[in-house]
């Protein structure tokens, strides 16, 4: 069993590594003169060549992905092409800003989802299983931006009860955060719900169909003991699963909330670097993301293995 | 009937399931009978009777889809069927329990055997836990479990399916109830593992004056156990009586049908052997095989059959039997050892022979349902060996699928239709039509008919045999039921943990001097008398010990 | 009403109609529209009328001509794109399943390396060096969603590949070929099927949210996407204009979903 999880933990960071392979290639090593591209109408030959120079596109790609590996390992970026400042001092307090809320949404979602998505397999056929799945079907359905939209429109606008824009400052305290960025949570929790709640019922229904389900009513047991103490052990490896598919699912949808509501986060940077051909931000923020993205999958798995009773009591 | 002795009363039940259409389909029709305390009713039939509907409808249960649309239950002189969800509770489990036919399936796997086996009488506070965990500990030792004191710390998966098996009947128990349903508990198990279980059950229900519907295909196996027995099919009674009636003078065609097909089970009748000095088709020399990392599966085997010749390899489950055959058709490659095939050495793997000695060797499969690609019609199926092999054009493909429809006695016009049409002894004579269509020289059976119905493998099985005498082809069956080896194979090896422990002529391996585990095999295959299990547990003292 | 030999349900049959509607209006565009998509034909965010039934957008453009093209560039590309994903994804899975322990074995590592970081990152990086070209959008989205059809279709050829049949046929002596087409694709279609039609609405989501950081299909051409972007700061204002994309949208995605449902709850391979 610790010789499983050992082996999850090796293959993580083996992805890890293989992601920033992958994010340096694609900035890198896929065609097109970035140096060129960066100075657009500037582009006389001389300075396109200070410029490669000075990006060191004319060093080998291999010597300079170990270069920027070694630098990114110890928190060390660069600098941005555009206006020249160090990446990472300008991105650490929107990643604070991102984690923030990425926080505060999946602490309300994933306990409120997990509850719902169990009484509805347990109430499955009944009036609120029905509710609630037209009602997720058709969160899932709308793309999030729109989701946002509503949002300011009605709570912010309509209601007047939150400010339309979520501009946390980094002197903001605790509550004036939480007061701030609560639409765009809000926005996030509902998109996450939806998908968290179904995956959930439909994992708690697989295991209520099993034969020892069956027995636990045969025995006379409540309804609730039979799901709580039978179905839901049962289901905690498909639920680790889905609350980590959707957690790295948040990862995705805090990119789009954010520049919905121009929030100050590592997504929104992300955008804009990205149309601005802004490549170490680029590279930061994609390592930073995929770096979240792959340690939430692989605390999943670690959980999910450890949940099984087949490998924590082996023969 | 009513009076304080009855227990439980079933009168007109009707059960509907809705179906697929939209429409109702009655599983249950007009059931009626009664259970006196203590006493053990038998509900025999082959699937699709109803048996674990009815089972199960006497804990006011059905299963999703269906519901009892008809009748009264009442079961110590309450209509259970008026019940509240509260009164249902307080009945199952507490008054009447359900003992399934698979423990591994039935025990949760993420909690301790203990845990659940007190569950019931916990939950019900019927008794605390120590005095549950107490009362369990004692059940297991009655049930004869290996370490009864510590026996419910472990969980489901660090136990074999026969101890399993005996902790849901301690399950069943723990808060002594006035009636269980057996729902073919030992049908999952092997034949030497089943005698125990049985007997098991056997003497906790007698000593603790329990009543019983006990639910099984095998009359064999509810001579030794019930007092009634009542026969069903299609969800209608057939007859109902005395057991020993319903065994010796049953009065229905179907009932005698029955009796008659397990008579022959395990008559001493064997298989005359042909004429001899015939070409040898299948000859294994010291064959040895294995999968990765683990020990032989397949030992050190030495076999030979002729044409005309059915061999039968007989063993549990993990003997190695199956993998045998994989062994000979290439799936697994052997490591080591001569497999010859009409004089001439077949490759270990399947790539590397020849057409032409692939097309010799055909193989019917246990699941008919999983042997047919459920997409293809029967000329697609039957005829493509027809086209493969023999390179036939269109219309003489058709015309030879026609005929082997007619040699498997199914009407021609079956040419077009889809398995998912065919009931399941339909689709084994399927499997047989492309095998023959092969026209192969050896064809190998694995556990060909124990998937199906006792009357309906009988037909397949006598079918195989007039296929023989016309085609003159060798059988390689593989089969764990010995009552099928005696009525089609004139040669068997017996295997055990890779091994064959017996090889020989059906007639002298089955006969005495026995090799010892062969006996206990024999021995273990239950007959219709009603004191075959006395019997047998009498005659088992001791010897067990010096097979193991 | 009939589909795979099954009776459709309500539910089904509306989801089924929702996307023929939506097919229709897709292939049909330039009969039906009745103005083109980039022309201006009036004052910008002009009310509803006659002439306009949707109003006009903020460049003055007809609402309800540029939805009908939106849908036209949309539904295109997103069929495009979830056909080009599903040829590769599904030959990759099924050559994966088939081909032997060394195959699946490279061919999975690949995919588990292209599924290690989100979609949208990775589809972000690729478009921040090669620039918002509609060539580079496609093949970057039809291979990342390549990667998840690999896996559905690599299980669901290896759960058909351990039944019997396709054992019959490997004794037989059948190349792997007849093997893959005739034993295992026939069984596959109907999940197959509606993993498309799950594909096709992450891929639509995906193009939309895209558009909407501005990194998706470029002005002028009309998207639904996009169109939710240039409407949605105008809700502020009371202008009803974002509600007719981001519906359309939706209701396309939820008809799918009903339809996919459905062909779900038949089609679980028969043991």
């Amino acid at each position: 069993m610790l010789k499983l999880v050992l082996r999850r933990a090796a293959l993580g960071v083996m992805t890890l590594w293989a992601a920033s392979v992958l994010i340096f290639a694609g900035t890198q090593i896929l065609p097109g003169d970035l140096a060129q591209a960066v100075l657009a109408n500037n582009a006389t030959p001389e300075n396109v060549a200070a410029m490669r120079h000075e990006l060191g596109l004319d060093r080998p790609a291999v010597e300079r992905y170990v270069e920027w590996l070694g630098h990114a390992a110890q928190g060390d970026f660069g600098k941005s092409l555009v206006n020249q400042r160090d990446v990472a001092k300008e991105l650490a307090p929107r990643l604070y800003n991102t984690l923030f809320l990425a926080v505060y949404a999946a602490l309300i979602a994933v306990p409120l989802a997990l509850v719902l998505g169990v009484l509805a397999a347990a109430f499955q056929g009944r009036a609120f299983d029905h509710i609630a799945n037209a009602a997720t079907l058709l969160a899932i359905s709308l793309p999030e931006y729109f989701l946002g939209y509503l949002l300011i429109k009605w709570v912010a606008l309509y209601l007047g009860w939150f400010p339309v824009l979520a501009n946390v400052a980094p002197e903001t305290g605790f509550f004036g955060r939480l007061y701030l960025s609560f639409l765009p949570m809000l926005s996030l929790v509902l998109v996450i719900i939806a998908h968290m709640m179904r995956m959930t019922r439909a994992s708690v229904l697989a295991v209520m169909a099993s034969p020892y389900i069956e027995m636990a009513f045969l025995k006379g047991l409540p309804k609730w003991r039979v799901v709580v103490e039978h179905a839901l052990p049962n289901a905690l490896a498909p639920i680790i699963n889905v609350v980590a598919l959707n957690l790295a699912y948040l990862i995705v949808g805090v990119v789009v909330i954010e520049v919905v509501f121009v929030y100050p986060g590592l997504g929104q940077s992300m955008v804009d670097a990205v149309s601005k051909r802004d490549v170490p931000v680029v590279q930061a923020c994609g390592l930073i993301f995929a770096a979240a993205f792959i340690t939430l999958n692989m605390v999943a798995d670690i959980l999910a293995l450890v949940s099984n009773p087949r490998l924590r009591h082996p023969r | 009937m009513t009076n304080a002795q009855t227990l439980l009363t079933i009168e007109n039940l009707r059960i509907e399931a809705a179906s697929q259409a939209g429409g109702k389909t009655v599983l249950v029709d007009n059931v009626s009978f009664s259970l006196r305390r203590g006493e053990v009713l038998g509900l025999i039939g082959e699937s699709g009777a109803g048996k674990s509907t009815i089972g199960l409808s006497s804990m006011n249960y059905t299963r999703g889809g269906c519901a009892i649309t008809g009748g009264r239950i009442v079961f110590d002189g309450e209509n259970i069927l008026e019940l509240s969800e509260a009164g249902n509770r307080a009945l199952r489990g507490v008054r009447i329990a359900y003992i399934a036919q698979s423990a591994a399936a039935s025990f949760n796997p993420a909690l301790t055997i203990g845990r659940q086996v007190c569950e019931v009488a916990v939950r019900h506070h019927l008794v605390g836990r120590a005095e549950a965990a107490a009362k369990a500990v004692e059940l297991f030792k009655a049930l004869e479990l290996p370490d009864p004191e510590h026996f419910g710390e472990r969980y489901p998966h660090q136990v074999s399916g026969g101890q399993l098996q005996r902790a849901m009947a301690a399950m069943a128990m723990i808060a002594e109830p006035d009636l269980l349903v057996f729902d073919e508990p030992t049908t999952a198990l092997d034949v030497t593992t089943q005698v125990e279980v049985l007997s098991l059950f056997r003497k906790l229900i007698r000593e603790r004056g329990t009543a019983a519907l006990y639910i099984t295909h095998d009359l064999a196996v509810v001579a030794q156990i019930a007092d009634r027995i009542l026969v069903l099919r299609h969800g209608k009674m057939v007859e109902m009586g005395a057991a020993q009636d319903i065994l010796t003078a049953p009065k229905e065609d179907y009932t005698r049908r029955l009796v008659a097909e397990r008579e022959a089970a395990t008559a001493d009748a064997f298989v005359s052997e042909g004429e001899g000095g015939r070409e040898a088709v299948l000859t294994l020399d010291a064959v040895t095989a294995s999968y990765a990392a683990l020990p032989r599966v397949v030992d050190t085997v030495s076999l030979s059959m002729a044409r005309g010749d059915t061999l039968a390899i007989v063993g549990e489950s993990g003997s190695g039997k199956s993998t045998l055959a994989r062994v000979i058709v290439g799936l697994l490659p052997r490591e080591s050892g001569r497999l010859m095939f009409q004089g001439k050495e077949l490759s270990p793997g399947l790539r590397e022979r020849s057409r032409e000695e692939l097309r010799r060797i055909q193989m019917i499969y246990q699941m008919p349902d999983m042997a047919l690609n459920p997409k293809h019609t029967l000329l697609e199926i039957i005829g493509r060996p027809v086209e493969f092999y023999l390179g036939k054009s269109k219309a003489e493909v058709r015309a030879r699928v026609l005929e082997l429809l007619r040699q498997i006695e199914l009407p021609e016009h079956f040419i077009d239709r889809r398995p998912t049409e065919l009931s399941g002894g339909q689709k084994q004579r399927v499997c047989i039509a492309r095998a023959l269509a092969a026209e192969p020289d050896l064809i190998i059976c694995d556990e060909v008919t124990s998937a199906l119905d006792p009357l309906v493998a009988e037909e397949i099985l006598a079918l195989l045999r007039r296929l023989q005498e016309r085609l003159g082809l060798a059988y390689l069956f593989i089969t764990h039921d010995l009552s099928t080896v005696r009525r089609v194979a004139n040669t068997v090896a017996v295997m055990r943990k890779g091994k064959v422990v017996a090889y020989g002529k059906t007639a002298e391996v089955f006969s005495p001097p026995y090799h010892p585990y062969t006996e206990l095999l024999l021995d273990s295959v239950p007959e219709m008398r009603p004191d075959w299990l006395d019997d047998v547990l009498a005659a088992r003292k001791g010897r067990v010990e010096a097979t193991r | 009403m009939q589909l795979f030999g099954r009776k459709m349900p309500l539910r089904a049959q509306i989801g089924l109609a929702i996307v023929i509607i939506n097919l229709l209006a897709a292939i049909f565009v330039p009969v039906i529209a009745p103005y083109p998509e980039a022309e201006v034909v009036g004052r910008a965010w002009a009310g509803s009328s006659a002439e306009h039934w949707f109003g006009l957008d903020n460049l003055g453009r007809d609402i309800l001509s540029r939805l009908l093209y939106g849908a036209r560039l949309s539904i295109g590309l997103s069929l495009l794109i979830t056909t080009l994903s599903f040829s590769m994804g599904v030959f990759g899975g099924f050559a994966a399943a088939v081909l032997g322990k060394a195959a699946d074995m490279v061919l999975s590592r690949i995919v588990d390396l292209l599924l290690s970081m989100p979609a949208l990152i990775f589809a972000m990086v690729v478009l921040s060096v090669l620039g918002t070209d509609l060539i580079v959008l496609i093949v970057t989205i039809s291979v990342l969603d390549a990667t998840r059809i690999f896996r559905v279709a690599r299980a669901l050829a290896m759960d058909i590949e351990a039944l019997d049949y396709v054992e019959v046929a490997r004794l037989r002596g059948e190349g792997l070929w007849w093997i893959v087409r005739r034993e295992i694709l026939p069984n596959a279609v109907p999940p197959l099927v509606a993993e498309f039609g799950l594909r096709f609405c992450f891929t639509f989501l995906f193009i939309s949210a895209l558009s909407f950081l501005g990194l998706g299909i470029q002005p002028p051409n009309a998207d639904w996407g996009s169109m939710v972007k240039d409407y949605s700061a105008l809700i502020m204002l009371g202008v009803p204009a974002v509600f007719y994309p981001a519906g359309a949208i939706a209701a396309l995605t939820i008809g799918i979903n009903m339809l996919v449902d459905w062909l779900l709850s038949i089609n679980t391979v028969r043991r």
